[in-house]
């Protein structure tokens, strides 16, 4: 977190420092860096917004004000309140935030308070805060929701959000930043700081966090990375992820290096490829794995090791994407196609804590389609260009929630709650009618046809909105929080012991599954054998295709902007500077289908596992790629050609059913596309996963809470029927305009469609293959696949029905 | 009067019977309805204790179904096998177009109300309240009696038994739908109420109430018949 000297001209700007602290760090041979310097003089300022590349010391410039605040002997009471995105990043600023506290001889309290926090902790700091306190999004919503918050932030004076880019990329960010405005009502001339990794729109970050004025600090980004691709002696895969093929080179590239960082895009690939790299280690290195399902224990031990300096590799998931200080990193391998370049910056900033070094990164394409991909990314980091999606206003399940949270805490005003939640950045233009929408909501479920009077959930005494019963503010704070966790079951290897875990699949995945079926895991083929004590049991098939080609995929969408250059790559005449296996993959792509064009669109259909596909490649995104996959399946049901489900990505749809389209290029008429699309749109599984989430958010459906699958028990009724039931009855309720509003941020309306269909015009090329082509291989292993509800559904279920009847003797 | 479209007809104690779509019961011969588990009140019961407040139509849209079903079948004698109310108090909160709505559909017909675990003591509407119902060869009751099997009719053969209050679901083709279950002396039917949710049909909780060939049969657009589900180790 600081540097070894040079310029000792530096040390006067830390005058405003405490001496012995200043003596301390002079002591170290260290200086601040510019921006550090910058915060210090910047302290009294509103709300400031710094910019600085990972490992540029932005988690002091933080802290340096508040540490000159407080001075050497400060009292009781909290000064200083440090948000991270993440729990381990909390344990790790304390460490090291200690280090010159205690050098310095200052008498400051640091105590961090999350999810793990034990229950004692908690209610000793409840009634006496630290003077500096470190805590997560989730943890502040819950102090905030109890009825002493004023005594415990009354004193606040400053804030510190770390890693602000990434929470203002999902809901914890809105709910963060309406928490933000709640204590500057509870502590008036609170002061506020961003820390931020490079962003490709700085102001309008900063409107995110500060709507009323944000100075923006942006530090010196640093020398370019070394960043290349791994070049390995076997060439990568067709299909499938892991990057196990590359063991042997990344294991010599570890040797080579002090402290290598092995990222991976999900944590089932990063246990494989954990286990698999063990299998190869005859070196015998250290090497540790962290990711977030791991235990606190483990993590722990995990951190400490690293801290230590005793490990030599740590695999890791973006759990560590964000600012943890790990010392002498000097080397960042991604496995996997980075899938957006922003990500790729920041994994970077990981490696070489020296600023002034350029980092060092290794890409290692799981297969031959990242290996297009990953080329891609490597110019865009060289020409510096970063991508992003811009963001919304501030959804209104979260101020929802937000609301009930509040009347947790006591009674409350609704002008002057009103007032204070246009305070927070994403709900600046928030209008008069949309917060007394969420109100009612919240107060009588605002419901059109009958509302509920005698049991109302917050009642307005004396002019102020308060809770009916109290007893329900503890429901409301389990019930806190915008992470919806995806229920996931393990998959382990069927034997009397409890076999070997292969991962984690979607319960939602496992559904679908009937024993025999067989699917794809960490790369190996198994069969389903079935479900025990909510673990799904397999077996293994060696030397067969899977029947269910799923799961384990890639979890991140690709940028728009890498599909385009990745388009480009692919048109070129030939491929000299792509790893030779690559080349001659897009080569046979050519020769047995065809490769897609600007300002073409290729399909593909061809029948596969027993089902129809159809493959477009549209390269328009992943959003505009999955409203094309609805409006298509919507004209193919429609037609009787049955489709089932489709999954999209950012370069193609692919959509399987069971029965061959004759005419691909006549679905895509712009003028019948759009026949019927709202009703279509509504009833799809798309909605109605989003209105389960919005519907926990927002408080209209409980938390599942671990244990509640007990043996025995009729589960709670599922969300599809609320869903359902409000679209019938009270088709305007606010919380499925709330469905659509959101639904409609991860799709394109209908007029970019139209406009993409009108520029191809005709110049559709539709290529009918005997089997699935190269570069169709890879979709058969993406995540997020939407099932179709139709006819071909009901068809599907009346033959396995006869099936089972028969095979069962019965009838 | 035939059945509605999707209904699926077995045979149940040498008595033929009807699976509707809607997941109630038809005995044309003796032109008889029966639907379980109706938790009329739902949700005013779950806003009454301080929780969600969920949207208040379930009543309306089970009662809906349940006209439909009276409609289509021209039945003369309706049982509710329990559970009817979510509680004692959603009956007394009834909203009055609902309980217009539910004397319209009891009127001109036997209703007999069967005691449920949520509606245990008799109910101030119309119609019979009773523990259990014995109609031929057949005893309705709401929760399945495990020495049931035992019972003999005058002949000396077992007797049958229909009951609710499980909320069996089963799955076919990836799809979880609510289902009836059955073997020859056991029927249970799945929850008729809107705001329901479902126990799987291979259950610890149900697996030992049915014998070698049970079936459960799929309520959905058409009711379909599978071999009952017995779990992993079965």
């Amino acid at each position: 977190m600081l540097f070894p000297a040079g310029a000792a001209a530096y040390l006067c700007a830390m005058t405003t420092l405490p001496p012995p602290l200043t003596d301390w760090i002079a002591a170290q041979g260290w200086h601040l860096h510019p921006h550090q310097e910058a915060m210090l003089s910047a302290a009294g300022r509103p709300a400031t917004l710094l910019i600085a590349p990972t490992g540029g010391g932005k988690t002091l410039a933080g802290f340096l004000p508040s540490l000159a605040e407080l001075g050497m002997a400060p009292p009781a009471g909290l000064h200083t309140l440090y948000i991270s995105p993440l729990k381990a990043l909390t344990a790790d600023i304390r460490r090291n935030l200690r280090r010159p506290i205690e050098g310095a001889g200052m008498a400051i309290r640091v105590e961090d308070r999350t999810g793990d926090t034990t229950y004692t902790q908690r209610r000793k700091q409840r009634a006496d805060p630290p003077h500096i306190w470190l805590t997560t999004p989730e943890s502040l919503a819950l102090l905030l929701s109890y009825e002493d918050a004023p005594r415990i932030f009354g004193s606040l004076r400053r804030v510190i959000v770390d890693e602000i880019h990434a929470l203002a990329e999902s809901k914890r960010g809105d709910q963060l930043m309406l928490g933000l405005a709640r204590l500057g009502q509870l502590a008036p001339g609170l002061r506020k700081v961003g820390l931020s990794a490079t962003v490709e729109d700085p102001p309008a970050l900063g409107r995110f966090f500060a709507p009323q004025g944000c100075a923006l600090l942006e530090a010196d980004p640093g020398p370019d990375p070394d960043i290349s691709m791994l070049e390995t002696q076997a060439p990568p895969p067709w299909a499938g992820g892991g990057g196990h093929y590359a063991l042997p080179a990344i294991l010599k590239e570890v040797a080579r290096h002090r402290t290598t960082l092995i990222f991976h895009n999900t944590r089932a690939q990063a246990e494989l490829f954990f286990h698999a790299l063990w299998l190869q280690n005859t070196e015998n290195l250290p090497i540790g794995i962290h990711h977030g399902s791991l235990s606190r224990e483990q993590r722990e031990k995990v951190e400490a090791a690293m801290v230590a300096g005793s490990l030599r590799a740590i695999v890791c998931t973006g759990s560590l994407d964000l600012g943890i200080d790990w010392g002498d990193v000097d080397l960042v391998i991604q496995v996997g196609a980075p899938k957006n370049v922003k990500r790729l910056v920041q994994r970077i900033g990981r490696a070489n804590h020296h600023y002034n070094a350029p980092s060092k990164a290794l890409l290692v394409p799981a297969n031959r389609w990242e290996v297009i991909e990953c080329t891609a990314a490597l110019q865009a980091v060289q020409a510096r260009t970063l991508d992003g999606e811009p963001r919304g206003p501030g959804p209104l399940d979260v101020l929802c929630q937000h609301i009930l949270a509040t009347a947790a805490a006591g009674p409350f005003d609704a002008d002057q709650l009103y007032t204070e939640v246009r305070q927070a950045g994403p709900y600046a233009d928030l209008d008069r009618a949309s917060f007394d929408a969420c109100l009612d909501f919240t107060a009588t479920g605002g419901y059109a046809l009958r509302a509920y009077d005698r049991w109302k959930r917050l009642m307005l005494r004396d002019g102020l909105w308060q809770l009916r019963d109290p007893r329900s503010a503890a429901v409301i704070r389990q019930n806190l929080g915008t992470i919806i966790d995806i229920e996931t079951l393990k998959v382990r290897l069927k034997s009397r012991l409890g076999g070997t875990p292969l991962g984690e699949v979607e319960e939602s995945f496992a559904a679908t599954l009937t024993p025999g079926d067989t699917f794809l895991i960490g790369g190996q083929i198994v069969r389903y054998e079935g479900l025990r004590d909510m673990t799904v049991e397999v077996t293994r098939t060696p030397g067969r295709d899977p029947k269910v080609a799923v799961f384990n995929g890639t979890k991140f969408a690709t940028s728009t902007l890498l599909a385009q250059r990745t388009l480009e790559i692919m048109n070129r005449e030939d491929w000299p500077d792509l790893p030779r296996a690559t080349a001659h993959w897009l080569g046979l792509q050519r020769q047995v289908s065809r490769l897609p064009e600007p300002g073409r669109l290729l399909i593909e259909s061809f029948p596969q596992d027993g089902r129809e596909h159809l493959v477009l490649y549209g390269f328009a995104g992943r959003n505009a790629q999955q409203t094309l996959g609805l409006l298509l399946t919507k004209r193919m049901e429609d037609q009787g050609l049955a489709p089932l489900g489709f999954v999209a990505t950012d370069h193609a749809t692919m959509i399987w059913g069971l029965e061959q389209t004759p005419d691909p290029a006549a679905l895509l008429d712009p003028q019948t596309l759009q026949d019927g699309l709202e009703n279509w749109l509504a009833g799809n599984a798309v909605m109605k996963r989003t209105f389960r989430f919005a519907a926990i958010i927002a408080g209209l459906i409980e938390r599942a809470h671990q244990g509640r699958r007990k043996s025995g028990r009729q589960a709670t009724f599922s969300s599809d029927i609320l869903y359902d039931t409000l679209r019938r009855f009270d088709p305007d309720h606010l919380m499925l305009q709330i469905t659509r509003d959101e639904a409609m941020r991860g799709m394109v309306d209908f007029g970019r469609i139209a406009e993409m269909l009108a520029q191809i015009g005709p110049r559709i090329d539709v290529q009918r293959l005997a089997r699935l082509s190269p570069l169709s291989a890879p979709l058969f292993l993406e995540r997020g696949r939407v099932p179709v509800e139709g006819v071909a559904r009901e068809r599907l279920m009346e033959t396995e029905a006869a099936r089972l009847m028969a095979e069962a003797g019965l009838e | 009067m035939t059945p509605p479209a999707g209904s699926l007809s077995f045979e149940f104690q040498g008595e033929a019977l009807c699976a509707l779509p809607s997941g109630a019961l038809f005995w044309p011969g003796s032109g008889m309805l029966c639907a379980s588990d109706l938790h009329l009140g739902k949700s005013n019961r779950m806003a009454r204790r301080g929780g969600a407040l969920l949207p208040p139509y379930e009543t309306q849209s089970t009662l809906a179904r349940l006209d439909a079903d009276l409609t289509a079948t021209a039945a003369k004698t309706v049982i509710c096998l329990g559970d009817s109310f979510d509680d004692q108090s959603a009956e007394a909160e009834l909203p009055e177009p609902e309980r217009l709505w539910l004397l319209r559909l009891m009127a001109g017909r036997d209703w007999i109300w069967i005691a449920g675990n949520h509606d245990p003591a008799p109910l101030t509407l119309g119609g019979s309240h009773v523990m259990a119902r014995t109609l031929g060869r057949i005893t309705f009751r709401h929760i399945a009696d495990p020495k049931t099997p035992q019972e003999t009719g005058p002949e000396g053969s077992p007797m049958g038994e229909v009951s609710g209050h499980f909320h069996p679901k089963a799955r076919l083709s990836g799809r979880a739908r609510p289902c009836f279950l059955l073997d020859a002396q056991r029927l249970i039917l799945p929850a008729f109420g809107t705001y329901t949710g479902g126990l799987w049909a291979d259950d610890p909780a149900l697996r030992p109430l049915f014998g070698a060939n049970a079936r459960a049969i799929l309520t959905g657009a058409r009711c379909l018949a599978i071999p009952m589900p017995k779990g992993p180790s079965g």
